[in-house]
């Protein structure tokens, strides 16, 4: 029996052969990293590969580093072994990863979503013979409405709280997430103010995406100012001093979880708007018929149950525990935050 | 439906008091005078009698959505609340049903008597044609247990904002036995009638847990003091011959109580007394645990009875010769409940009167409520001597000043997920003591509170790291975490794996400072029980 082409060790997803880890989380020689958030690129790589666009998202997250940028579909070799970057769909410079050696095709998706944002390129299924997948949502209780309904939804709750004299603080996760809110709010009903963090990381995909305009909250910024007008604002930020500012104000979190009652409640927002940058259930499946892969590897998520289920549809579906911590803590670490604000 | 749902929806979307009474306070202005009462039904929790078995609803829920039946369960015990996982698995459509609240409760009714092939069919085509909330509503009704954040208090608040009728009176006509199917909106709320009075008891008035040092309450002139007894809060009324015993939870429980049917003869009609009803065994009060060998029992055997008689204990005296004493000062009430009482001494009634203790200081009061234990009470109150009968948990008249709670440092074995606000974090614990050899961990408790939200989302992270073995909804996890564990009380128990049971344990706090090996045992925990 020959070896797999990529294993799974202490360090991460690793191909020997090419001696590259793909999203390892403690510090290797050479990396491939497939998006900007934090559970998928860490600090202390010797090298990152990683698409043109995330350059840009991880040099601002982790300082200067030793990265080389790569187009999608682009093929690049490595001791024999043909690596090419592929649209994920999941946040603007996602990438699944395509790893092919001897004839034998590997995907490994990262994160990804099917539907398309408007932001981020869209997804595109590769076909492979096995295929990594997460899935952070991988249960038939999660099912996505159209992101045009669900802005609808949004942007109707923003003029609601604007007619009753409140501000509207609705929280998303700074990369990702919250230029996803941002591309679709609706500038008639008032201004878009933003914290700190979700500003910074604006900035650096503002030459790439048409956005609204926004303004940054600062200690300048009064309470009046903000009355009426709505905040992005990081999850973390919620229950923070920073906040209070914002009185009278009415919170809202964006999240796949938002789903679950329980969850909403949990997180003592008044509103849940049900919006994920990752695959519901159907999305999931449909993504993996599409690979025409047989073997399916599941990463984070509810991955025990939905192998289960895959095996019983016929695949030879396995997990493997990950460090990638899916739309949990995703993107920003609480420092990176705290600074900003 | 459609009305009643889009109610649920706004109640679901604020955490603010004043927004959800705004939106039930719309609702009842707008809605049907039958869609009124059945909403006040539900929402102090008098829903009809289950139509349609879960197991049934789980299997149709599965079928509807093609998936196995396994894989609808595991959704469950992640989703955390059967009718949210039913309509959030079943193919959606944007449907509205024009059907009313009541016509719906109706329809249940009548089905509980049909066969399971029209079960069916009138389930599943409802949840083909419901859109989400009116799914998710609609199935609610059906495995009821409508808790939604909304307390009957809230509710009450609403109604008084619709109908201007004063707060405190529509709780009293709320409260009680009657049937959302028969009686009528007027009847129920509008109308007074003296008849409907017989059997109603008073709100009951509840103290807060003592905040400050007891000494901070000034002058200890201005106080009694008694023993908090741990038995179940009751009120008991003697009405035209009549007797009604109720419990706290505004449940009549008349007939669980024989031995207290003699007061309807022996005690002067137009009295309401306020008490506890305690186990009292070998003539002397017993533990809660005896208690519980009397409550939820449909049938009492003649051997029950006589092994774990109750008596009534009793504090407060809220109506005497049919006038309502609620607006008398404490003094003024005991005085005559003192009075009623010696009257019936010579007719040897399970009836007793709570004892003023007479303390000249708050150093006598605190050395009082270190004997709780050897008399069998959680503690002390502490009433203003001039305090009325208020309604509901008020703060500054009367004060509960409990006993510190027994504690001890057992080791996380066991856990299983939450749910409603919990669904999908692993919060519900099971903890365990070292055995005699020290080798073996046995479970001796299960606790659900006591952690912060932060630290519960600690521990859920944690324990899905280190789960060994999963049944169901239940992980064992690898013994490693140590809590420090408070509870109540504590007895021998033959049903308890550990031998012993232990009364309302809790996680005092999570003992990051302590390896397992330095948990209690079992025998530590048997040094606790008060001999």
């Amino acid at each position: 029996m020959t070896k797999p082409l990529l294993v799974f060790n202490k360090n991460g997803i690793f191909c020997e052969q090419a001696n590259v880890y793909l999203d390892p989380w403690y510090p290797v020689d050479r990396a491939i990293i497939s998006h900007g958030h934090a559970d998928h690129s860490r600090y202390g790589h010797r090298k990152y590969i990683t698409h043109h666009t995330n350059v840009l998202i991880i040099k601002h997250r982790l300082g200067p580093i030793n990265v080389t940028g790569k187009a999608y579909n682009e093929t690049f070799v490595i001791n024999n072994v043909k690596f090419s970057l592929h649209p994920a769909g999941h946040i603007i410079g996602s990438s699944q990863i395509r790893v092919e050696y001897r004839g034998e095709v590997w995907v490994f998706t990262g994160d990804y979503k099917l539907e398309d944002d408007g932001v981020a390129v869209p997804f595109e299924a590769v076909k492979c013979h096995s295929f990594i997948t997460e899935c952070t949502f991988g249960l038939p209780a999660f099912k996505w409405t159209l992101q045009s309904k669900v802005f609808e939804d949004i942007n109707h709750w923003w003029a609601t709280n604007k007619e009753d004299n409140q501000t509207s603080v609705l929280f998303g996760y700074s990369l990702g997430k919250a230029q996803r809110l941002l591309k679709y709010l609706n500038t008639d009903i008032g201004k878009i103010y933003t914290h700190g963090a979700i500003e910074n990381m604006t900035e650096v995909i503002r030459p790439m995406v048409d956005f609204p305009e926004t303004t940054r909250i600062t200690k300048e910024t009064t309470k009046k100012d903000l009355l009426g007008n709505i905040v992005l604002a990081p999850p973390s930020a919620h229950g923070s001093t920073w906040i209070r500012k914002m009185v009278p104000y009415v919170t809202a979190s964006a999240s796949g979880w938002m789903a679950f009652r329980g969850a909403r409640r949990r997180r003592a927002v008044d509103k849940g708007f049900v919006l994920s940058d990752h695959c519901d259930w159907q999305e999931l499946l449909t993504a993996i018929e599409a690979t025409g892969a047989e073997k399916i590897i599941c990463t984070h998520g509810y991955t025990e149950i939905f192998s289960r289920y895959l095996r019983e549809q016929g695949y030879d579906a396995r997990t493997e525990s990950t460090q990638f911590e899916g739309e949990s803590s995703e993107s920003e670490t609480k420092e990176e935050v705290d600074k900003a604000s | 439906m459609r009305n009643f749902a889009d109610l649920i929806r706004k109640l679901d979307s604020t955490t603010k008091t004043t927004l959800k009474v705004k939106a039930l306070a719309k609702f009842f202005e707008n809605a049907s005078d039958e869609d009124r009462v059945w909403t006040i039904a539900i929402l102090s929790h008098r829903r009809p009698p289950r139509p349609v078995n879960t197991t049934l609803l789980r299997k149709w829920a599965s079928e509807l959505s093609n998936i196995p039946l396994w894989l609808f369960e595991e959704s469950y015990h992640i989703v955390g609340d059967l009718a949210e996982t039913i309509a959030l698995v079943i193919p959606n459509t944007e449907s509205h049903s024009d059907k009313s609240l009541s016509e719906y409760l109706s329809e249940m009714i009548a089905l509980k008597a049909e066969d399971d092939d029209f079960k069916k069919t009138y389930v599943t085509d409802h949840w083909r044609q419901l859109n989400y909330y009116e799914r998710f509503v609609f199935t609610k009704l059906i495995t009821g247990g409508f808790r939604i954040g909304v307390s009957q208090k809230l509710m009450t608040r609403a109604l008084s904002q619709t109908t201007g009728i004063d707060e405190d009176i529509l709780a009293y006509k709320l409260m009680g036995k009657w049937d959302p199917n028969t009686i009528s909106f007027e009847d129920l709320v509008l109308k007074e009638k003296a008849s409907d009075f017989l059997s109603k008891p008073y709100p009951f008035y509840l103290a807060y847990g003592l905040e400050t040092a007891a000494a901070d309450l000034g002058a200890i002139e201005d106080w009694s003091i008694e023993h908090k007894w741990d038995g179940i809060r009751s009120q008991t009324i003697i009405r035209e011959d009549h007797l009604f015993v109720w419990s706290r939870g505004e449940e009549l429980v008349t007939d669980k109580y024989p031995e207290f049917h003699p007061f309807a003869t022996e005690i002067p009609n137009g009295t309401v007394l306020d008490g506890e009803i305690l186990p009292f065994p070998d003539k002397a009060i017993g533990t809660f645990k005896d208690l519980q060998t009397r409550i939820g029992r449909k049938t009492l055997s003649k051997a029950l009875l006589e092994k774990t008689p109750v008596i009534l204990k009793v504090y407060d005296l809220l109506e005497w010769k049919g006038d309502d004493l609620r607006q008398q000062p404490f003094v003024k009430r005991r005085a005559i409940l003192k009075d009623l009482m010696s009257s019936l001494s010579s007719k040897d009634l399970p009836i007793y009167l709570s004892e003023i203790v007479e303390c000249q200081s708050w150093d006598e009061v605190a050395k009082e409520r270190d004997r709780a234990r050897e008399m069998r009470s959680e503690g002390l109150m502490i009433k203003r001597k001039d305090s009325t009968y208020q309604v509901g948990r008020k703060k500054g008249d009367w004060w509960k000043w409990k006993t510190d709670p027994l504690t001890i440092d057992a080791v996380l074995t066991y856990a299983m997920r939450g749910h409603g606000r919990r669904s999908n974090l692993f919060t519900d614990y099971t903890f365990a003591l070292w055995n005699a050899n020290g080798e073996e961990l046995v479970t001796f408790a299960k606790a659900y509170s006591g952690l912060t939200d932060a630290e519960f989302r600690k521990v859920d992270a944690w324990i899905k790291k280190n789960t060994i073995e999963r049944f169901g909804p239940v992980r064992s996890v690898t013994p490693k975490l140590v809590f420090e564990i408070a509870f109540e009380g504590i007895a021998k128990s033959s049903r308890h794996k550990s031998g012993y049971a232990t009364r309302f344990p809790r996680i005092l706090r999570w003992r990051q400072d302590k390896k397992i090996e330095e948990a209690n045992s079992l025998q530590d925990l048997e040094t606790l029980i008060p001999v």
